[in-house]
């Protein structure tokens, strides 16, 4: 139940206006949105890629050593704990090619920035679809449901 | 007595850089390589880890029956060049961004630059030197179309 007449609250308004400091920065086009995030996401994804890169090229590099030192360091990627990491592997290269793509859009495709909201979600999207195929396989190989 | 400036008087020409502009370059080739590494590493992704047993299957036997074909020896040279490069500039890219302390920030570009140039050195090497069948070694991990297994 109002305490006071729509009247009397308009009144007060006017006589006293309060200006308050908003906590945050109110939102822009581009802070929180999504533009944001895609590129929060394709720098946290392109670093683990890059790290996991150096390691790759060493490991791989044992080929040329003997096949018993490959097969040793190799073996460590077949353990369930790797096989997950592989999982996680995928997901960051997957969401880094898709999202690179959507870059690579913006910049040469003439409405691309007009529609670089929506290619986010079509990244997303088509992310959920490569991980439902990629999940369910890798799976599979590496706890032997085959 | 101060002269003002006839109103509508262009400012100084900023002096162009001459010769070739890198970062131009750098932007083009992440986009470029990009394209080119979502096939690659799809692909790569595809033959190890989806097709057959998946990791499972990889072994130096594995790995030797891929490099013995010249077809995964240039797939796997492509993917050694390009995705290291295109990590080393993006590295380079957010060191730009966030190391504030020169001397932090030539350290961190002298570090990716070195490891970059060792491993490209060093994967080239063993991509063209690589024996898929080395003498001595025991037969059951050697793949099946060496002569010890024939």
């Amino acid at each position: 139940m109002p305490e006071k007449s729509a009247g009397t609250l308009a009144t007060e308004t006017v006589a006293s206006p309060t200006i308050r400091m908003p906590k945050r920065p109110a939102g822009t086009l581009y802070r929180g949105r999504e533009g944001m995030w895609s590129w929060v996401l394709h720098r946290i994804t392109g670093v683990a890629i890059y790290f996991f890169l150096l390691v790759h090229i060493l490991d791989t590099s044992l080929v040329r050593l003997s096949p018993e030192a490959y097969n040793a360091v190799i073996g460590a990627y077949k353990t369930p704990i790797m096989g997950l990491g592989e999982i996680g592997l995928v997901a960051a290269i997957g969401l880094h090619a898709l999202n690179g793509l959507r870059i690579i859009l913006i910049d040469f495709w003439s409405v691309g920035t007009k529609h670089q909201r929506v290619m986010f979600w079509v990244v997303i999207g088509l992310w959920l679809v490569l991980l439902a195929g990629f999940i369910p396989r890798q799976l599979m190989h590496i706890f032997g449901g085959e | 007595m101060t002269t003002i400036e006839a109103p509508r008087t262009p400012a100084a020409k900023p002096q162009r850089r001459r010769g070739i502009n890198w970062e131009k370059w750098g932007w083009m080739y992440m986009r470029a390589s990009g394209v080119v590494l979502v096939v690659l590493i799809f692909g790569h992704l595809f033959v190890n880890l989806v097709a057959g047993e998946g990791v499972k299957a990889i072994d130096f036997a594995f790995v030797a029956g891929k490099l013995a074909d010249p077809f995964w020896v240039v797939w796997d040279t492509l993917l050694l060049w390009l995705a290291l490069i295109h990590g080393a500039n993006g590295m380079r890219t957010l060191v730009n961004d966030y190391a504030t302390n020169p001397t932090v920030r030539r350290i961190l570009l002298g570090a990716i630059l070195a490891s970059t140039v060792v491993l490209l050195t060093l994967g080239t090497l063993v991509i063209y030197t690589f024996d898929p069948c080395p003498a001595g070694q025991p037969a059951d991990l050697l793949p099946s179309f060496c002569p010890v297994n024939q």
